[in-house]
């Protein structure tokens, strides 16, 4: 119908799969969050050490290049061990990590804010699926910079390396989608559980970057005054280290077990769902 | 005619708190009107209609569809909210169109749709403005359109009328209008606002602490109270009362030469003016009394 006539028809086509509904809010959400400059220049800064990386395991798989360069006996340093992979985590995670304090707060306060709740939850269309809807933003954003670079390091690697050592290591490529996929789970929670239960964008980005800080420092004051190490688990940072250390067989100096840590990241996102199941309605109960 | 919308002993609990008691009422009308006072229960019906607040006891049906599966019946539903609600940094094309997609059109479609329906509710010009820049009306207009985009079967507007201006309120009464002869569009209408309701529904639904206090078909209404007809006189009105007994008028003399009376089916109103004449019975005045919207709802509020 023209848009000229300006009367009332009902729809009568095809419908979309219902599985397939989530998806919308990534795409609006990346068609807004795309048009933030600093947004954009900060996710390329993101591939800076991904490439960093690889231009190291092309020079250490080729040392006659370096050699001819004049950095003989520098070549002898230039190893491809796991710890690479351990240290691609580390560094990439702390861009993440910034980047979800940009984008996550302005997920879901925003829709709280302004009352759009009703408008989702009004249509065939559940609370999970907004949950997953916004938590595919981060997901799909941060798997850009983490995973997918990391594998393609990876790939680089063992297409250099040759067949041995891509066999001898390809527990490598599963340790660094499994870390990534983890960190990525916890911190999307963390930051649409926060985005939900503080509405104002910068205080929830704050907050983000408060858990892990505060955390940090009243692990170690417990740690000190309770002469334990279980303060640990209240420092994230150490717990995904944990965690990853244990991914990619490295020896851990945290003080507490895989085990704790794991438990700890499971609490973690267990409460950040609980929050989110709390906030995320279509009103508000007022006591 | 299949009820539309269909409550069987509906009862709500908040905590130990009762919001909606053993509602009971099939309703079927074109335009529904939703009234009551403040914590009535209007917006929580409509919230446990939509599956927002859950059933403690009894059921709900929506088109014959249990209120149970609010995933199948929300398809059919249009909801426009009462209190501000939009989706913050998008235009209001952007808006229609992504509530069009989440309730299962596909990108193309929604986007044609989103253009209609913004020209529709007088939108068309300011349709690629951003939300947050629209004045109050502009708003309520964006939430209408947001609302009907999917062509919903039943629409449910939450105070449509509220804070808009009276050529802004006139233009949302002519939209319910249209949309009701359109015939493909069942409409419930909840508002303090009487007179809104007056002019847009044929059934009216009257709640009082969460309960029904009174059910009632306006057309059926407005029928009735054509035979209802108040008189004022000067002069001897007892033996005209008894003479217009005498043809079957339900006669009560109000004082002050006041009568009141409902006419029988066949009855015509020269008679009146006949057997005045024969009595030499001044009339002073002569006019239907038609119980309003407000008569129904205060007597209501007093049961």
């Amino acid at each position: 119908m023209a848009v000229y006539k300006r009367t009332y028809a009902a729809y009568e086509g095809s419908l979309t799969p219902r599985w397939s509904r989530f998806l919308i809010l990534p795409r609006y959400s990346f068609a807004r969050l795309w048009q933030s400059k600093f947004l954009v220049m900060f996710f390329m800064a993101c591939f800076f050490y991904p490439l960093g990386c690889v231009g190291y395991i092309y020079l250490a798989n080729n040392l006659s290049i370096l050699s001819s360069l004049g950095g003989g006996p520098v070549g002898q340093f230039l190893k491809v061990e796991p710890s690479l992979f351990l240290y691609f985590c580390w560094v990439q995670a702390a861009f993440t990590y910034l980047l979800t304090a940009f984008v996550g707060p302005s997920l879901v306060s925003p829709d709280l804010v302004n009352g759009g709740m009703p408008l989702y939850l009004s249509r065939p269309f559940s609370r999970a699926e907004y949950i997953a809807g916004k938590m595919s933003v981060l997901f799909f954003l941060l798997s850009l910079v983490t995973w997918i670079p990391g594998l393609i390091v990876f790939i680089v690697q063992a297409s250099l390396a040759g067949w041995e050592w891509t066999r001898a290591n390809l527990w490598i490529a599963g340790s660094l989608l499994a870390a990534f996929i983890v960190w990525i789970l916890m911190l999307s929670l963390l930051a649409l559980a926060l985005s939900a239960w503080i509405k104002w964008k910068i205080a929830a980005g704050g907050l983000l970057l408060g858990v892990f800080f505060a955390g940090a420092g009243f692990g170690t004051a417990l740690n000190s005054i309770m002469r334990t190490k279980y303060g640990t688990l209240l420092n994230l940072t150490e717990v995904m280290f944990t965690v990853w250390s244990q991914l990619f067989r490295w020896p851990s100096d945290t003080g507490i077990s895989a085990q704790a840590a794991w438990t700890c990241v499971a609490v973690v996102c267990a409460i950040s769902l609980w929050l989110l199941a709390r906030r995320v309605r279509a009103f508000e109960v007022v006591k | 005619m299949d009820p539309v919308i269909e409550l069987a002993g509906l009862s709500v609990r908040f905590g130990d708190r009762e919001i909606l008691h053993n509602l009971r009422v099939a309703l079927s009308g074109r335009t529904i009107g939703l009234l009551g006072p403040n914590g009535a229960g209007k917006s929580t019906l409509i919230q446990t209609l939509l599956g927002f607040v859950p059933v403690s006891a009894g059921s709900a049906r929506i088109f014959g569809r249990d209120i149970h599966q609010p995933r199948n019946l929300r398809s059919l539903i249009g909801y426009m909210p009462e209190n501000d609600a939009f989706i913050a940094n998008l235009t209001a094309v952007s808006f229609v169109r992504m509530m069009g997609e989440l309730a299962g059109l596909p990108s193309p479609a929604a986007l044609e749709r989103a253009h209609e329906v913004l020209f529709y509710v007088g939108l068309g010009e300011a349709r690629y403005r951003m939300l947050g820049t629209y004045s109050l009306g502009m708003k309520q207009l964006a939430k209408l359109a947001q609302a009907i985009v999917h062509g919903p079967r039943l629409l449910i507007l939450d105070e449509p009328t509220n804070g808009l201006d009276p050529p802004a309120r006139l233009r949302m009464i002519r939209l319910i209008k249209e949309m009701k002869q359109t015939g493909s569009m069942h409409i419930v209408v909840c508002s303090h606002l009487l007179r809104d309701v007056e002019e847009t529904c044929e059934e009216v639904l009257i709640l009082k602490q969460g309960r029904i206090v009174h059910y009632s078909n306006l057309e059926e209404e407005r029928r009735a109270n054509k035979r209802f007809v108040e008189l004022e006189t000067v002069g001897e009105e007892k033996d005209f009362a008894g003479a217009l007994a005498a043809l079957g008028c339900e006669c009560v003399d109000a004082g002050r030469g006041r009568l009141k009376m409902v006419l029988p089916a066949d009855f015509e109103l020269r008679q009146i003016y006949r057997l005045a004449a024969e009595r030499d019975l001044q009339l002073r005045r002569l006019n239907y009394r038609r119980d309003t919207l407000e008569d129904i709802f205060l007597k209501a509020m007093e049961a």
